[in-house]
């Protein structure tokens, strides 16, 4: 299955897209996305752990995602 | 109760009107600014960028759960994004309850949950034409971080 994931600020500027579309196993979880992001050329400037929120909430490693789900990968954040 | 990201300048007056009110004795109003020297830095501007839906989504949750907390439903937050300049208001926070107490306990932890929670970034311009995008010290490398946000 195709899943959406988001990229923002320096992790958009570090991989050049603020949207990727992976291919992955259906049933993967929340780190299986993150190892096809740190696969890519580009994906080695993302963290090992960074956070990470499914359709608007932040999430486990381990939550299942499916392909309607968007996923979005958060850089340290600084609002306020 | 009532939050919002927006685009435009805050008005902050309008914020502490909208919260006032006769059985309220105290209103309290956080005012987050722009400073113009960060980490040694001069400072001319930041460019606030966010996860917009996300962003609306959690302060909303954080003014309910300061609302239930506190007991009061006079509590209105907005935060800015796009480009802001030094002294101009990025977050105002208003709340009134009828005891000062409760209000000032809310107002602080309206802020602090939002500098935990919120997915907004800001990049910050020098004047001598560098510019960073700010790490405000939110724990990155640790799953174990994922429940300490996802749980409150």
């Amino acid at each position: 299955m195709t899943v959406r994931v988001l990229l923002f600020a320096s992790y958009a500027d570090a991989l050049g897209a603020s949207e990727l579309a992976l291919e992955v196993p259906s049933g993967a979880r929340v780190r299986d996305v993150l190892e096809r992001v740190k696969g890519l050329a580009v994906g080695k400037r993302v963290p090992d752990k960074p956070m990470v929120a499914v359709n608007q909430r932040y999430a486990r490693d381990d939550q299942v995602v499916s392909a309607a789900d968007e996923v979005a990968i958060i850089p340290p954040v600084a609002g306020g | 109760m009532r939050s919002a990201i927006v685009a435009r300048t805050i008005d902050t007056c309008s914020l502490l009107r909208e919260v006032s009110g006769s059985r309220n004795g105290a209103s309290v109003l956080f005012v987050g600014t722009v400073r113009d020297l960060n980490d040694g830095s001069a400072v001319s501007g930041i460019d606030y960028s966010a996860y917009a839906t996300m962003a609306e989504r959690e302060l909303a949750e954080i003014v309910r759960e300061a609302s239930s907390r506190w007991g009061t439903d006079d509590i209105v937050v907005e935060h800015r994004i796009g480009t802001l300049e030094v002294a101009d208001a990025s977050v105002v926070i208003a709340v009134a309850h009828p005891h000062r107490d409760e209000a000032y306990q809310a107002s602080r932890y309206v802020i602090e949950e939002l500098k935990k929670r919120l997915p907004i970034w800001k990049r910050e311009h020098y004047l001598d034409g560098r510019s960073e995008w700010v790490a405000q010290g939110a724990p990155t490398e640790s799953s174990g971080s994922h429940t300490e946000v996802a749980g409150r």
